[in-house]
């Protein structure tokens, strides 16, 4: 059998993964006691990171059933972790009993996961790819079946630019993902940033350094800097905003200050 | 459902309301508050009965406490607030008008199921979510696992099959792993190989630094090395490989094994060394030659202050005329042991011998003490030729011209002092051979030219850069040019106008007379041809040629002369070959074969320079000439009058002589015309010299015939 480009040398799970360490912050147990351990100690620097992550599940959720209020069926979730809750096949299927749905990741373990919730569902499947290489993702045999490039795509980017460093050029990535999505498609992006933290940057800064020492680092861009993803988009209302201010259900005033921490949007191609 | 204000379900749902609020801050649901209030509230409602119920049913609050983990209350946060909330407002809510104490007993065995229930399915989702992630990790590494042992099966499949032998040890230098290639390089089992320790691969030609390396490297200072490495084989055999080592880190960056990957370069280094050996040694002899020799002398004149060198430079005297008597073979054997002497002679670190080729060879000395060391040197190889060689059971006396040159290291390059050397050289043997001389930069400067002209001969012919004088030869008798002599002149594009003496004798040492002389002939019979079509006298015009030593004994004389001849539709008795006495000294038949075989068809043969050797005069009968070129020397005196009476009584013996041996005689160097009477009156028949005319083109001598014709 050939190995998969994306396939890494070994898995070693004595190594925190950043997927199991999001499932720790919302109160699952796919992790083990590395990953709780880094996510231990990034909460002692930002007590409130499982709201971020809350706002994030939550933004995921009224984005993707905004996409298919605008009529779209296909989702592409890229660095879609481990599904837990409220996934986006969850969300999806439940408002459109035929919506396709594709995860991707690069997480060996998240992925096999992914492919255990997903056994049996046949509108939903799992790519072992990496963002940085768009066209191995597009050409995956996933994408070929369950995803008409022709027709409008939801792609989420939720909660992964962040862990992509310029030397890797993200921007890149995007607009070739841009490039090969049907007029119309739509770019669902959380992204983290010092602005909205409620926070000194000194403390966040702690909880970012932990993600570096485990060799994942995070990237906090400025709200122009994630504004550039959205190069050849047009921003859907309200534009790029703290996460509960995005079409929210509920008063953005009731939510946890944490939940304001970063950016999220939704872009329509032309 | 209705719910009239204050009623039961409008409590039921206040009390949902209640409770979602407590608890949507913990909870990790991606729901809104009010969806996850909706969720609730059928627990509330299951709540509200189990606690109204005649009997109390534990599994119906279980099973709320389980509900709560399943819209994701997973906190124990969640499960304490919940207690509380119903704790408060379940019976206030719920309770109706029931007895207020039983409600509260049965609130409180609520709340104790209700933790039970919570409690197992936390565990329970817990132990199922863990189960699945391992599982998935488990499953990941299932693949990587089979992907890893593909990859590794393929790279087995390399490591054995490699025609480079690969082996890995430890940093300690115990060897784990090897693969076949190595084994049959070293010629040893595994087993062996495992139980040796890299340390103990020491060879004595172990390139200085190597053990240095390979302690920079597994001292994790080094990532690798590469070195041409010999090792010893168990069967007593050298291995010569090239070798490349390089360390292998853990994960984290720390040196873990060391990784040699050798190629068997042993015969290619014994292909090399013999190609390198032919490439620089004399294939006869077996002494270096002259690369090898120009390297060494470029290494002694580029080194340091202080430094010097000697050369002597030898060529064997009169080692020709062996190789032509005797035979290439025996000249052969005669230069193996000279070469065998000359070797004897520098045995001294920082001496040398070479033969470059041919019978020249050089000895050197280096050192700081080469003026003394290499008079001894030349003393020595001097020395060394005396004792007789003995070739094919004759006793050579094998004798040699040695030029010397001494200095200090940095001042010249190798060209310059092999060209010293070998003026020097031709100087020793000029002044007789058999001795040595020393380098002496005057003697360089005058000889320099000589070498360049040698150099520049080949090239001069092809360049059209010789041409041709007459000098007339008068008859004595009556006056009228009876012929002339061609002589060669080389127009040198730097020298000017050379005379035969400048560069015959080069023409001759070089071989390149032959061409030379075939050249002269050619030319000068065209020009004998021209003026007897254009000068009809009754006696024909004839032209002089000379014949040089090589030129005689060359196969091709006759044969080229009867071609030319022939070509240029002359007849034989136009031309008149010159050849000097000395060549003729002591010639057998076999030399003077062609020469008969000339003068047979009709050409005339001159004895040249007659008088300056000890000819003997009965030889004269024998040699198939019919004309004396008297020396100069014997008319010098007759320029001045009255003559030298001695002179007289020769010249006036030889001539009879030669008349009466039917041979006539021709005077040189005629300048006076007092000088051209008395040599009339003693005999002699033609003469030539500036009285008449000097050399010049073949112009002048037709207006000179012209003239001789009207007077």
């Amino acid at each position: 059998m050939e190995r998969p480009a994306w396939a890494p040398r070994s898995i070693d799970i004595s190594v925190p993964s950043v997927s199991r360490i999001y499932d720790y912050y919302l109160g699952g147990s796919h992790n083990f006691e590395v990953d709780r351990e880094a996510a231990r100690k990034a909460m002692e620097f930002m007590p409130g990171l499982p709201k971020i992550m809350q706002a994030n599940r939550a933004f995921m959720r009224r984005a993707v059933s905004f996409a298919v209020d605008e009529g779209i069926t296909q989702f592409l979730d890229i660095g879609s972790g481990i599904p837990t809750f409220g996934s986006v096949h969850e969300v999806a299927q439940a408002a459109c009993g035929d919506a396709h749905v594709v995860y991707v990741d690069h997480d060996p373990v998240a992925v096999a996961h992914s492919e255990a919730v997903l056994a049996g569902n046949e509108g939903a499947g799992v790519v072992a790819a990496d963002f940085r290489k768009p066209q191995e993702i597009l050409a995956s045999p996933e994408v070929q079946r369950l995803i008409d490039l022709n027709r409008p795509v939801a792609l989420l980017l939720v909660a992964i630019l962040h862990f992509v460093e310029d030397a890797d050029d993200p921007y890149t990535a995007v607009a070739e993902l841009r490039d090969a999505l049907a007029p119309g498609s739509l770019l669902l992006l959380t992204h983290a940033s010092y602005e909205g933290i409620p926070l000194p940057a000194e403390r966040a800064e702690g909880a970012v350094d932990v993600y570096k020492d485990i060799r994942n680092p995070l990237i906090m861009r400025s709200r122009e800097e994630i504004a550039r993803f959205f190069e050849g988009y047009d921003m859907v209302e309200p534009g790029l905003v703290a996460m509960p201010h995005w079409r929210p259900d509920t008063a953005p005033e009731d939510e946890d200050p944490y939940a304001f921490s970063g950016f999220a949007g939704v872009g329509r191609t032309a | 459902m209705s719910a009239e204000p204050d009623g039961p379900e409008d409590r039921l749902r206040r009390f949902a309301t209640i409770w979602s609020r407590a608890v949507f801050p913990v909870t990790s649901t991606s729901a809104t508050r009010p969806e996850f209030e909706q969720q609730l509230l059928p627990l509330a409602r299951r709540l509200s009965e189990a606690l109204k119920a005649r009997t109390y049913d534990a599994d119906e609050a279980k099973a709320v406490g389980a509900a709560l983990v399943s819209v994701h209350c997973t906190d124990p946060e969640a499960l304490s607030r919940t207690l509380d909330c119903v704790d408060a407002y379940l019976v206030l809510y719920c309770g109706e008008d029931g007895v207020q104490e039983d409600l509260r007993a049965r609130a409180a065995r609520l709340q104790h199921a209700m933790a039970a229930g919570f409690a197992q399915a936390l565990r329970e989702r817990t132990l199922a979510e863990q189960e699945a992630i391992a599982q998935a990790a488990l499953q990941a590494q299932g693949v990587v696992a089979q992907a890893l042992h593909a990859t590794e099966a393929r790279f087995r499949a390399v490591f054995e099959g490699a025609a480079i032998g690969i082996g890995m040890a430890d940093l300690e230098g115990n060897v784990l792993q090897v693969n076949g290639a190595l084994l049959r390089m070293f010629g040893v089992s595994e087993q062996t190989m495992r139980d040796r320790n890299v340390m103990e691969w020491t060879h004595a030609e172990d390139a200085p630094q190597t053990w240095k390396l390979y302690e920079e490297l597994v001292r994790g200072d080094r990532e690798h090395y590469h070195t041409e490495k010999a090792f010893h084989r168990p069967d007593g055999t050298v291995l010569w490989t090239n070798l490349t080592v390089s360390l292998l880190r853990d994960a984290d960056g720390n040196p873990q094994y060391q990784l040699a990957l050798m190629e068997d370069t042993t015969e290619r280094r014994l292909l090399n060394l013999r190609l390198r050996y032919e490439a620089t040694h004399d294939a006869l002899t077996g002494l270096p030659n002259r690369t090898f020799f120009f390297e060494r002398l470029e290494k002694a004149l580029g080194a340091g202050k202080g430094q010097r060198f000697g050369l002597c430079y030898l060529d064997l005297d009169g080692f020709k005329t062996i190789n032509d008597s005797l035979g290439h073979a025996a000249g052969d054997r005669l230069l193996v042991e000279v070469a065998d002497r000359l070797q004897s002679c520098a045995t001294a670190p920082g001496e040398m011998v070479a033969r470059l080729g041919g019978d020249e060879f050089v000895a050197l000395t280096t050192g700081p003490d080469t003026e003394r060391e290499v008079d001894e040197l030349a003393a020595r190889i001097m020395n060394a030729m005396v004792a007789p060689i003995s070739v094919d059971g004759r006793e050579l006396t094998v004798r040699g011209s040695i030029g010397i040159v001494e200095g200090p290291a940095g001042e010249r390059s190798p060209a310059e002092v092999l060209r010293s050397a070998d003026i020097t050289m031709y100087r020793a043997k000029s002044a007789g051979g058999n001795r040595f001389e020393l380098a002496d930069p005057e003697a360089d400067a005058r000889a320099i030219t000589r070498h360049g002209l040698t150099t520049a001969l080949p090239t001069a012919l092809d360049r059209g850069e010789f041409f041709i004088e007459y000098q007339p030869l008068v008859h004595l008798g009556d006056g009228s040019v009876r012929g002339a002599e061609a002589l060669v002149r080389w127009l040198h594009p730097q020298h000017g106008v050379l005379g035969p003496d400048r560069f015959i004798p080069l023409a001759e040492h070089t071989g390149l007379i032959v061409p030379l002389g075939r050249w002269v002939l050619e030319q000068s019979v065209r020009q004998a041809r021209e003026w007897r079509e254009r000068h009809d006298a009754a006696v024909p015009m004839r032209i002089n040629v000379n014949l040089s030593p090589c030129q005689l004994t060359h196969p091709g004389l006759v044969q080229d002369t009867v071609d030319i001849l022939e070509r240029m539709g002359v007849e034989p008795d136009a031309l008149c070959l010159e050849v000097t006495e000395s060549a003729l000294i002591g010639a057998d038949d076999d030399l003077l074969k062609p020469l008969r075989r000339l003068a047979e068809m009709g050409v005339d043969i001159a004895l040249d320079d007659f008088g300056t050797g000890y000819s003997n005069l009965a030889n004269l009968r024998r040699l198939p000439v019919s004309i004396l070129k008297l020396d100069r020397s014997f008319t010098q005196s007759m320029q001045q009058f009255p003559a030298d009476p001695v002179d007289l009584k020769i010249v006036e013996g030889i001539v009879s002589l030669a008349h009466s041996l039917n041979l006539a005689v021709t005077v040189e160097g005629v300048e006076t015309g007092a000088q051209a009477e008395q040599l009339r009156i003693l005999g002699c028949d033609t003469a030539q010299g500036w009285y008449y005319a000097r050399p010049g083109p073949p112009e002048r001598l037709h207006e000179l015939a012209l003239v001789d014709a009207t007077g």
